[in-house]
């Protein structure tokens, strides 16, 4: 009995025609969209030409479903990546790529392919970068993989899989104020452990889920992977469908969950969460797992060097909003560098002619194009020895940010702009005027 | 397929960040990317590997992004197989696709310590303690996937007519 949102899509994109399955089963399927960036690009090139000289392929599958995105190191931070970034822009041109973006209309890959349209609910999609769940928000089953696998995929058009087992995580209640979808997902991760959800899908369901913005749902999704997911799915519902009408142009099929899967037997485990009694959470370092409550982290005066605001976790508008809703009126503190990444061109328009750049420069915060930049380390607010940020990225291991000696505090757009005002680790509520 | 090699080992939840760090991400040559393996948790790794060792690790190796540099930057450093209670699961399809052997035994793991000599059979499910002469089983690779280890990858499979495509 195929019973999940994850089965279904799943059986409706199998190469031998559409069937019931079940979890554990190895599985042939076609995929509608593949996705690389800068840094998993050049492998996938790499392998897809050996398939070349060996006079396997000569194209892509579908020029129109292999999109490429430079996001990781660019706008290019050093001869290496500009050679790597060329190297992506020369496979684009050479295969016809409709979707190859590259800076000045570049975004964050998941902040910018739900954005244009490129996903659509139904979809199984794969891409060379483990954030590729994020998806999993428009009621898609995307998950990452390597540039190999990704190289295969823009080949040929279709991926093997493992049907992964489903957990169902109903969340209910109504969320306090400053609480958002990252404080509910590190709080989930915080309860379930980093390999909680390993080699599964997990639903995020429940009255609570239903209430949540598009934006939200997006950063929850984007960190199933930290819990070990292979995809998070939230059903369809009319949220999906405002956001989704007026982007995706082709026509698409909505799976649900079946009625009668709600009796649990389709799910590995079904968690309950009452949202009401989450406080707005910091994950400390270095694991997703070590989510606290902020009041906790207040109580121990963390302070703080820097301040990332952005990411393909909390880089879209809703997430700008938030922040400079805190910081309208504040200053950072002077010891304290606060960042501002816009998650893409569009997302960085909107909070311009909203204004929110500018409460953000008033504040003294940098604002950037964007990139990944700090997220990974890369460029754009690199942590030296012993320093400590707050950021609203998913990731804190060891030297993610910068010197292996360093720490990232995860949380969201509040707690970080709250942060970046206090000096340390602060409840937005705690300021003045918020 | 036979391997045998000295063990170094590690705990749970090795990322993708401790086995290659970002800041190396913008080279993807399994040598170059060797350079730095391992470099954040332990500094003696990327010079001191012999050709043929073994990593073993606790459970999740491998957590974290899809790089598939961090498999690349193991075999490129030598390792012969790593050993681990469970993987991540993008970096286990990783593994396979880039040929180097990885399997779950978290009897082998328990057992084994850096400095011990393990040999591996492949084709068997076998990993050998030297120094306790303890066998443990693993379930055996299907064919298909010794195959792919053996061309050195799924994309040398792939043109080598080795596995259907
Ligand atoms: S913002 Fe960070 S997590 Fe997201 S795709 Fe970029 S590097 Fe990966």
């Amino acid at each position: 009995m195929t019973r999940t949102i994850a089965e279904k899509i799943i059986a409706a994109h199998l190469l031998d025609g559409e069937r019931d399955v079940a979890p554990g089963e190895l599985v042939e399927v076609a995929v509608d969209v593949v996705l690389a960036n800068d840094i998993t690009a050049p492998i996938a090139i790499r392998e897809f030409e050996r398939l070349v000289e060996n006079g396997r392929k000569r194209t892509v599958f579908d020029p129109r479903r292999v999109v490429l995105v430079a996001d990781h190191f660019a706008p290019n931070k050093d001869i290496k990546s500009a050679e790597q970034c060329a190297q992506v822009r020369r496979f684009a041109r050479q295969q016809g790529l409709v979707h190859h973006y590259d800076v000045g209309q570049m975004g964050i890959e998941h902040v910018l392919l739900p954005e244009q349209g490129l996903v659509a609910p139904g979809d199984l999609v794969v891409g060379a970068d483990s954030h590729t769940c994020t998806y999993g928000a428009l009621g898609a089953f995307a998950t990452g993989m390597g540039s190999t696998d990704v190289a295969v995929a823009m080949a040929t058009g279709k991926v093997w899989l493992r049907v992964p087992e489903t957990i169902r995580i109903l969340y209910h209640g109504t969320c306090q104020p400053w609480v958002g979808g990252k404080d509910l997902i590190l709080y989930t991760i915080g309860q379930i452990g980093v390999s909680g959800a390993r080699y599964q899908a997990i639903e995020f369901a429940g009255p609570a889920m239903a209430q949540l913005s598009m934006d939200g749902r997006f950063t929850m999704a984007n960190m199933a992977i930290e819990a070990g997911a292979k995809a998070g799915l939230f059903a369809v519902d009319d949220a999906t469908r405002a956001y989704v009408d007026g982007r995706v142009s082709r026509p698409y099929r909505v799976f649900e969950t079946d009625a009668a899967a709600s009796a649990d037997a389709a799910y590995t485990q079904v968690i309950k969460i009452d949202v009401s009694r989450i406080e707005p959470q910091v994950a400390y370092p270095h694991l997703p797992e070590n989510a606290r409550p902020v009041s906790e982290a207040a109580a121990e005066d963390v302070r703080i060097d820097q301040a990332v605001i952005g990411s393909c976790t909390n880089g879209r508008l809703e997430d700008l909003r938030v922040a400079a809703r805190v910081l309208r009126g504040q200053r950072v503190h002077r010891d304290v560098r606060c960042i501002v990444i816009p998650g893409t061109q569009q997302v960085y328009l909107d909070a311009l002619r909203e204004g929110l750049i500018e409460t953000f420069v008033e504040a003294g915060a940098a604002v950037s194009t964007p990139t990944c930049g700090p997220c990974l380390g890369g460029h754009m607010g690199i942590l030296a020895a012993g320093e400590r940020a707050v950021s609203t990225t998913n990731r804190n291991f060891r030297g993610r940010m910068g010197h292996p000696d360093s720490e990232v505090y995860l949380a969201g757009p509040a707690v970080a702009a709250a942060s970046a005002v206090a000096g340390r680790i602060a409840h937005p509520a705690s300021l003045q005027n918020t | 397929m036979r391997i045998e090699g000295n063990v170094w080992k590690y705990g749970d939840h090795v990322d993708t960040d401790a086995i290659i760090p970002a800041r190396y991400l913008n080279v993807s040559t399994a040598a170059e990317l060797a350079q730095h393996c391992l470099e954040d948790i332990d500094p003696a790794f990327a010079t001191d590997v012999q050709p043929g060792d073994i990593i073993v690790v606790g459970e999740n190796f491998g957590c974290g992004s899809s790089r598939e540099h961090a498999p690349l930057a193991i075999k490129g450093a030598g390792v012969s197989c790593v050993i681990a209670e469970n993987f991540a699961r993008i970096f286990y399809r990783n593994g396979i696709n880039v040929g180097l052997p990885i399997l779950e035994c978290p009897a082998a793991v328990a057992e084994a310590e850096t400095g011990d000599r393990l040999t591996i059979d492949l084709r068997q499910g076998t990993i050998t303690t030297l120094r306790t002469g303890r066998t443990h089983r693993t379930p055996p690779f299907p064919p298909f996937i010794v195959q792919i280890i053996k061309a050195g990858g799924l994309i040398p499979a792939i043109v080598g007519g080795l596995v259907d495509w």
